[in-house]
Order: C-alpha cells, then sequence, then structure tokens
C-alpha cells in the first residue's frame, strides 16, 4: 500500500484530472476546485500537486496546443495512468468501507 | 467590454522569467496569463490583478525555481583551463625576468605575511594551554591616588581565603609569589623561578604531573618540581623521596614532578612549586601578614565556576577590599578586579584603571603591515601584467573571435594569476623554512611550522586563492575588456587614461612604503632619546647581587665591604633594600612643614648602607650624602629633584618630612632623579634612607681600572669564602638598563624589517616597470638620439615619470605617518619631537633608492645603439 504518500489536495487534484481528462491541466482544474469548494485555489499551488503526482508515476503529461489568451504559449496536458487510477481505486474504498461502518445514530445526532 | 485585451503587469512577467527554470517557463507563464484572462472575464480587471499577485506568489517555491540539470556534461571550463595553465606557464617561461620579479616579489610579501601570521597566532595562543583557560582569573586592584588610579596585580595575604570562603562563585583560589630561589642538592646548586602556592594552584592550572600528585603540596618539607628541574638535579634517577634545601634555609622533600609549563605561557620560567605553608613558616613578615588587610604584596589567582559571569562576580567582590582596609587606606578607594587569562598577555595595559589593551594593539599593527606587503606584491602583479598587455593583445583578440566570452578571458587570467601565486607560495614556504630559525631567535619564540595542522592548511589555501583573487582581478577584468575588431587590426590605443590607474597603485605603493620607513625612523629615534636620558646614577661597571641565604643576610655589611675592598678590584660596595634597577617600596602618608594636602602623593623609598651614593654614583644637586661622621644621619633623608620640588625647594636642607609608619627624618641632600622603573614614564617622588636591617642586595662597583673579567673571579672568591652556599649569582646593571628597551627594539628591528621588504618589493615593480617603458620606447629613444639627444636627456625622459611618482607618495606618506607615529608615541611620556628632517630624510631615500631603480634601465635604454633599434623598420 503506497497511500499514505498521497496528500489530501494531491488526491483531489488527481480526481480532477480523471474528471476533466483528456483535457486537464493546471488552469481548468485550479477553476474547477475553485468552483467545487468555494475557496481560492492558485495554478501555482496545483501545478506543484500536479509535478509531484506525476514523479510519483501517477499521471503523466504531454504538451498541448497554443491558445491566444496564454500569449501563444503551449500547456501541459496531464492524464492519469493505471497505477494513479488504481490508487484511487484503493483510496475510495477504504473510504467507502468506513463510511458504511458508521452507525445511523451518530449520522443522526451529525442532523 | 475592453477593445483591447487586459495584459497582466510586464515586470511581474520580466520577474517571473528570471525566477523560473526554463524548461518550465511556458506552461507555468501561458497557465498564468490563461487564468488572469479569465479572472477578468469572471472578476473584471480590478480584482483579477489583485488575484495575480497571488498567483504569482503561487510560484515562489522551489520545485519552480531549481534549474533542471543539464542532461550533457559542460566541460568547457575544465577543458579550457588545462589551456590557460599551458599558456601561462609558456608565458612565464617566456619572460623570465618579469616572472621572476612577480614570483619572488609575491614570495617575499607571502613570506612577511606568514610569518607575522605565525607570530600572531603564537601570541593567542599565549596562555591558552591551561585546560580551564577560559575560567582562571587573576585578581588586581585600583587604587586612587591623588586622582591618578594605578592598577596594581599584587593584594592581601587573606584574599585568596576570603575569596573562597565567601563567595561561591570561585571553585577554588591560590595565593601565589614569585622569587629566584636557590635549590641545593648537596654540593649541587641551582638558581631557578619558583613560586609559593596554595595545594589548589595544581588544581587552577590543570598542573599535568609526571609522577606524584598537586595535593602533595599542603605539609611544609614538600616541594614540586619540574621535570627539566629533575632532569637536571637528579639526572636519571628517581627524583621522588629525595630531599633538597630551598635557600639554605629549609629542607624539602620532593612528592612530584610535574611536566614544565609550556614555554607559551606566563609560568615558562617556573620550575619549583613550594607549599604557601612553607612560606609562611620560614618569614615571620609573611607569617604577620595573613590576617592582616593592609600590605599587598602577593598574586591571588581564582578558577571560576561553571556557568559564573565574570562581570556579575567583579561586580560583587568590587568593594571587598575598601571594607576591609583602615580608615587612611580608604582614601586610596581600593576597588578590586578580575582579570580574566585571557587577557594577561594581549591587554596588559591599565590606564586610569581601565584595562587600555597591551600587546594586542602591536599584534593588529604588524597584521595591517603584513596586509600591506601581500598588497604591494599584489599590484606589483597588476602592474606588469596590465602594462603588457599589448603583447597579450592578438592573443585576447583571436580566442574571443573563436568563441571565447569575456567570462572566459577572466577566467583565463585568473587561474594565471592562480598559477603564479600558488609558485609563489611554494617559494615563500621554502623561505619560511630556512628563515624561521633566524625569527624565532629574534622574537624570542618557539613557533613551528604547523604543517600537519589541517587548519593552517586550510588558511593557506585560502590565503593562496585570495591573494590569487587580488592579484588576477584588474589585469582580468581589463584585459578581457579588449575589443577584437580593434586589437586585431592592430588600433590598440593605450592612450593616457590607461596608464593612471598604474600609476595611482605605483603611488599606494610608495606611499606605504615611505611611511613605513618614516615610522621606523620614528621609532628608533624614539629608543635613542630614550637611550640618551640622563639615568641619575652610574651604572657603568655596577653590579648587583641579591642577598639570598639566611648566611649572608646575616653577615655585617662592614665586614662583607673591607673583605671586597681588599679585593683591589673593587671601588665601593653598598647594600640596598631593592636593585637600582628596580622601584624600592612605594608608600603614601609623607608629610611636611605641616602640609597634609599631598599625604596621597606616592613616595618610592630605598633604603641603604652608608656609602650607597658613592658606589651608586648619587649626582648631588645640593647637600651631602650619608656620613658616618654625623650621628644624626641614622634619621637623615636624600630626597631626588622630583621629591624636592614637591616639598619646595627654599631652605629645603635640615627640613623636616614625617610619616605616620615610617618615622621623622631631616632632609640632608637632593640628588637627580634617578630612572628606576620604565626609562618611558616619568620619575615620582623618592626618598633614600640609611639603614642596615632587611636588605636584599648587594651592590658592588668595579673599579674603572680593573678587567671586568678578573674582577668578577676575585668578588666570586670573596663571596664563595664568606657564604659556600650562595651562588655567585650577580647581574650587570648596564644590562638590566638595557633590557627595558629590549621590547621597544623588537617593535624597532621588526618595523625596520618590514620597512625593508616593503621598499625592496616596490622597487623591484618599479624596475619591472622601467624596463618595460624602456622596451617600449626603443624606436622612439632611438630616433631621439639619432636627432641628437643626449644620454642625460634619455637618462631624464625615462626616469621622471617615476620620480614624480614618487614625490607625490611622499607628499601623502608624510601626513598619514605623522599622524600615526605621533599617535604611538602619545603613550611614552617621556618621548621625542617628530622633527622635520626626518620626513625630508626618508623622502630624499625613497628617492635615491627609486633613481637607483630607474637609472640601470633608463641608462641601458639610452646607451643603446639607434642603428640597432631601428634596423627592422
Amino acid at each position: 500500500m503506497r497511500r499514505s504518500d498521497l496528500g489530501e489536495f494531491e488526491e483531489v487534484v488527481l480526481l480532477a484530472v480523471a474528471v476533466l481528462a483528456p483535457k486537464a491541466y493546471s488552469v481548468i482544474i485550479a477553476e474547477e476546485l475553485e468552483r467545487e469548494t468555494n475557496q481560492t485555489v492558485s495554478t501555482g499551488a496545483v501545478h506543484a500537486a500536479l509535478q509531484r503526482l506525476e514523479q510519483k508515476g501517477y499521471l503523466t503529461s504531454h504538451l498541448g496546443e497554443a491558445t491566444p489568451e496564454r500569449g501563444g504559449r503551449r500547456k501541459r496536458l496531464f492524464t492519469v495512468t493505471a497505477l494513479g487510477g488504481r490508487v484511487l481505486n484503493e483510496v475510495r474504498s477504504v473510504r467507502n468501507g468506513l463510511w458504511d461502518r458508521i452507525v445511523p445514530q451518530t449520522m443522526l445526532k451529525w442532523g | 467590454m475592453e477593445t483591447q485585451p487586459s495584459r497582466p503587469p510586464r515586470w511581474l512577467d520580466k520577474l517571473l522569467t528570471r525566477l523560473v527554470a526554463p524548461h518550465l517557463r511556458e506552461e507555468v507563464l501561458g497557465d498564468l496569463h490563461e487564468r488572469y484572462t479569465l479572472r477578468v472575464q469572471r472578476l473584471g480587471q480590478t480584482r483579477a490583478r489583485r488575484d495575480y499577485w497571488r498567483e504569482v506568489l503561487a510560484y515562489m517555491r522551489p520545485r519552480f525555481i531549481i534549474r533542471k540539470p543539464s542532461e550533457f556534461s559542460e566541460p568547457t571550463t575544465t577543458v579550457m583551463l588545462r589551456n590557460y595553465v599551458k599558456i601561462a606557464w609558456r608565458n612565464l617561461v617566456k619572460h623570465k625576468g618579469y616572472s621572476f620579479i612577480n614570483i619572488f616579489g609575491l614570495a617575499t610579501g607571502m613570506t612577511v605575511a606568514i610569518l607575522i601570521g605565525l607570530w600572531v597566532w603564537d601570541e593567542f595562543n599565549f596562555n591558552k594551554s591551561f585546560q580551564n583557560y577560559e575560567r582562571i582569573a587573576q585578581i588586581y586592584q585600583n587604587r586612587n591616588f591623588d586622582g591618578k588610579i594605578g592598577t596594581f596585580n599584587t593584594v592581601p595575604h587573606p584574599m585568596a581565603k576570603e575569596l573562597r570562603n565567601t563567595y561561591p562563585d570561585f571553585e577554588t583560589t591560590s595565593m601565589a609569589d614569585k622569587h629566584d630561589h636557590i635549590v641545593a642538592l648537596g654540593e649541587k646548586k641551582l638558581t631557578v623561578s619558583g613560586l609559593f602556592v596554595e595545594p589548589s594552584f595544581t588544581k587552577i592550572f590543570t598542573l599535568v604531573m609526571k609522577v606524584g600528585h598537586g595535593d602533595n603540596l599542603k605539609d611544609i618539607n614538600t616541594i614540586l618540581i619540574s621535570s627539566s628541574m629533575a632532569k637536571n638535579l637528579f639526572g636519571n634517577e628517581k627524583a621522588m623521596g629525595k630531599t633538597v634545601k630551598l635557600d639554605n634555609k629549609i629542607n624539602m622533600a620532593v612528592v612530584g614532578v610535574f611536566n614544565d609549563f609550556p614555554k607559551n605561557s606566563d609560568f615558562a620560567d617556573i620550575k619549583i612549586l613550594a607549599p604557601w605553608a612553607a612560606y609562611i613558616s620560614i618569614d615571620q613578615a609573611v607569617k604577620n601578614t595573613q590576617n592582616h588587610w593592609g600590605s599587598n604584596d602577593w598574586l591571588c589567582y581564582v578558577l571560576l565556576r561553571k556557568g559564573y559571569d565574570l562581570s556579575q562576580t567583579n561586580a560583587k567582590i568590587k568593594s571587598l577590599l575598601y571594607n576591609r582596609v583602615d580608615q587612611d587606606e580608604k582614601t586610596t578607594q581600593p576597588e578590586l578586579i578580575i582579570h580574566p587569562l585571557e587577557k594577561w598577555h594581549l591587554y596588559e595595559t591599565f590606564t586610569n584603571g581601565k584595562n587600555t589593551g597591551g600587546l594586542i594593539q602591536l599584534l593588529r599593527l604588524f597584521t595591517l603591515i603584513g596586509f600591506f606587503v601581500v598588497v604591494l606584491a599584489c599590484i606589483n602583479f597588476m602592474n606588469l601584467s596590465t602594462a603588457r598587455s599589448e603583447n597579450r593583445a592578438k592573443e585576447i583578440g583571436i580566442r574571443k573571435v573563436v568563441g571565447s566570452d569575456r567570462r572566459q578571458i577572466i577566467m583565463q587570467f585568473l587561474s594565471e594569476s592562480m598559477l603564479v601565486v600558488l609558485l609563489s607560495f611554494l617559494v615563500a614556504s621554502l623561505f619560511i623554512f630556512i628563515t624561521l630559525p633566524a625569527f624565532n631567535a629574534f622574537t624570542n619564540k618557539q613557533i613551528r611550522l604547523p604543517l600537519v595542522n589541517s587548519n593552517f592548511l586550510i588558511v593557506s589555501l585560502l590565503f593562496t586563492i585570495i591573494t590569487g583573487l587580488l592579484a588576477g582581478s584588474y589585469p582580468s577584468l581589463y584585459l578581457s575588456s579588449f575589443q577584437p575588431i580593434k586589437v586585431l587590426k592592430g588600433q590598440l590605443q593605450v592612450g593616457k587614461m590607461a596608464t593612471i590607474p598604474r600609476k595611482t597603485l605605483v603611488v599606494i605603493q610608495f606611499t606605504i612604503s615611505i611611511a613605513l620607513i618614516i615610522g621606523t625612523v620614528v621609532v628608533f629615534q624614539q629608543i635613542q632619546f630614550v637611550k640618551n636620558r640622563l639615568i641619575g646614577y652610574n651604572n657603568n661597571g655596577l653590579i648587583y647581587l641579591p642577598i639570598s641565604t639566611p648566611t649572608l643576610k646575616n653577615l655585617d655589611y662592614k665586614v662583607l665591604r673591607s673583605e671586597l675592598l681588599k679585593t683591589n678590584v673593587v671601588e665601593n660596595v653598598s647594600e640596598t633594600s631593592a636593585a637600582i634597577t628596580a622601584r624600592g617600596n612605594l608608600n603614601i602618608g609623607y608629610k611636611w612643614n605641616g602640609d597634609e594636602t599631598k599625604t596621597n602623593v606616592v613616595f618610592n623609598e630605598l633604603r641603604g648602607t652608608f656609602n650607597n651614593g658613592a658606589t651608586l654614583g648619587f649626582q648631588f644637586l645640593e647637600g651631602r650624602d650619608f656620613s658616618e661622621t654625623f650621628a644624626s644621619d641614622s634619621s637623615a633623608v636624600i630626597v631626588n629633584e622630583f621629591a624636592a620640588n614637591l616639598i619646595g625647594r627654599k631652605n629645603l636642607m635640615g627640613k623636616t618630612i614625617r610619616n605616620g609608619n615610617v618615622g621623622e627624618f631631616h632632609v640632608i641632600g637632593v640628588i637627580k632623579n634617578i630612572v628606576d622603573d620604565s626609562p618611558y614614564a616619568d620619575a615620582i617622588p623618592s626618598v633614600y634612607f640609611l639603614n642596615e636591617k632587611n636588605l636584599t642586595t648587594v651592590n658592588i662597583r668595579i673599579k674603572p681600572t680593573a678587567s671586568t673579567n678578573g674582577a668578577l673571579t676575585k668578588i666570586g672568591e670573596v663571596l664563595k669564602k664568606l657564604d659556600p652556599a650562595a651562588p655567585f649569582d650577580f647581574k650587570f646593571a648596564e644590562n638590566e638598563m638595557a633590557r627595558k628597551y629590549m621590547g621597544e627594539e623588537l617593535i624597532g628591528k621588526l618595523a625596520f624589517l618590514f620597512a625593508l621588504f616593503a621598499i625592496l618589493i616596490s622597487c623591484l615593480g618599479l624596475f619591472g616597470l622601467a624596463s618595460f617603458v624602456a622596451e617600449q620606447r626603443t624606436k622612439e629613444i632611438a630616433v631621439r638620439k639619432v636627432l641628437g639627444a643626449t644620454v642625460t636627456n634619455l637618462w631624464q625622459l625615462l626616469s621622471k615619470e617615476f620620480v614624480v611618482l614618487v614625490i607625490i607618495s611622499c607628499v601623502i606618506a608624510a601626513p598619514i605617518a605623522y599622524y600615526f607615529m605621533n599617535e604611538w608615541l602619545q603613550k611614552y611620556t617621556y618621548r621625542t619631537e617628530i622633527s622635520w628632517w626626518i620626513f625630508i630624510v626618508s623622502a630624499a631615500g625613497a628617492l635615491i633608492i627609486t633613481l637607483l631603480t630607474v637609472s640601470f634601465q633608463s641608462i641601458k635604454a639610452a646607451l643603446m645603439n639607434p642603428v640597432k633599434s631601428l634596423r627592422s623598420e
């Protein structure tokens, strides 16, 4: 199990990449996360997380097309690797397992 | 909607371009701009701009800044380095003369600097060999005499005990007293320096015992001796348990042998440690002071407890002595000072009760001089490199054309200077190896080249690199600035401006050299001035020896005198309470004419037998010497000029002066001030009494007609007859006087040496420059000669430039040297004036040396056959 080296933010970013595939790159991931969480998310933070994930082998990347609003610069597109997918699955099953074991009374107390 | 698409601030982009690693630049800037555009659309330009800041800051992390290591190795620097060294070496070999000047000059400079460095290092390590050196201290005291605060290292007898018992700050303390002792083993007698100490002394200084234990020092009849002393006394036999006789008074068993104190410590000459208890038992006067706070004759060493702050402890004990002394002494406001061991050697001077430095000032000065000497040598390198730049200009041009950038050219010349400096360092090491014994003899040190010490090697390496950078900096910047097109077309115009830095450097060199010369002359003038000072007595042919044994002490002075006079080689004999080359007893409380305002003035007291004035050669200004014909002379006093002026010269003869604890005396004579203490200090009021008891010194004046050696043998025989136990341990008063100049003479000699090296190095550089200029102007000289210029004309032409530079240097050096030397002289009360002729002589000397240096080249150039010089055109 190598799940321990997946931080919370990294997990969210990895998920976002999976959601936005095949057009996932830092700007739209950051925008997406901002929308979802209602909190400011900087491209720099996302970019750094993407680089870390790529180092760990959960992502691969290639340079995509250039657009005028980027000043003619190309973007780096990310895709989830098989290993990345497996890790996401593992994380999810651990979470689900735990969720399932919460007794209804506890849920009720939370309202 | 705006017509023009909005852009984020340009300067932030520029900053990011610089900061972000090249391989990430494209995506990072692209992302930022895209995001910005999105934000502008959604939130408007103002918000977008504000947020942009945050976005940019988010990229300020190492992940985006650290450059990706290149996939390929970058061999250019190392490969070229070999080429640089090869070319540098070829240049060195090709121009042997210049290479010699550079390497020899730098080597000399480095030798001087390293020797100074070693010396300074040695002085800084003085006393540091004691394990607890950070916590060891000595108790000093300040006294206020008539507004003048004096500092003394001696304190009352009960001090150590009091400090030990009352203050938890001290781990332990010990009293100590230093004397010369005669240690006898049967017939064998040795005179050595020793200390009476308490047993805790061995703990304070963590004495390393070879045999036995330091604690053994408790009993009266025990003694510790040093291992060299043990060797001298017992040879290879065991020393432990043997009995020796101390000062012919008391038998003591050797209970321990300690490793000699390191040469580089204040106790280097101490060979024996005797118990304080024995001191008390053999000397009644010492015993009487055991609980007496009124006499300050002993040293007190302390070991501070770990974690205690020196200044806080000092504040606690500051007024201890004041609270103990009697009402009379309270007027002198005694104040204790804890003087830490770290300051004993380098900060030993107290001015007006405050520690004001000492040797450290000298060390700083010489460190500065060492630095200057290296700078002088570096300037030679700079000047010769830049002056000969035309020879290298084409090479630089070609290098630039085939692709060198400026950095590489700079690297080339820096590696060239490194090579020269490295070679110089090797030569300097050789020089040091050769001169170190002489240097040690000169400074009276035992410095060794710590070749195996890694610190030393690192420092040497650093020193070499720094010197290389210093020497190579200017040439490499200058040479690398050539434009390839110009130099390859042969258009390198070295205008007047180009020589200005060179001239400036020459002026700096000579300013330093001339200032050093002036300084040296002033130091020697001061020494000569003090040596010429009238000492107030006649030390020619005067010897003295300590009264060290009981027999000698109890011997009637008259018997001793008549026995010595019988030898026919002795003119006169007297005994005194102290040697004439040192102060006698210092005392206060003198009153006269009912005047009690001056009771705070310190008087020097010297007691002596009849004939003392004649033996020592007192010079009477008024009145007469003690005489056996006047019975009243037992209560008579002779005063020195200083005291006479204090009391009042009018009707002085017969006037009465009194002192509570000494007695009442009438003045019978006034003598010239005697230089008994430092020859640089003013005299103090002195009084000379008649007394035949408790004297410590025999003074003997040898007849001027007698040969010194013969006379000494005869005197020695007489003393042997009178007391076989006493060694004939005499001193020449003249030599003792000469020792007082030794410190200053050392400074003078060192300053002379450094000035010599400075001028030598500067002249080497000048020689190189002159030969270069002569070489450059060969054709000009030939044409001038053909047109009728005489050798004198040409000599003037070539020398003028340098002479002007040296004159400018003189003008700059004179006020600088005057300022610093005047400052230096201020510390001597008795000092010479810096007279104008010193500057004239120094300037003239520098000019003559310059002319000699330059003329060799310029006359050689002027004598050249013009046909030969012009033939090649």
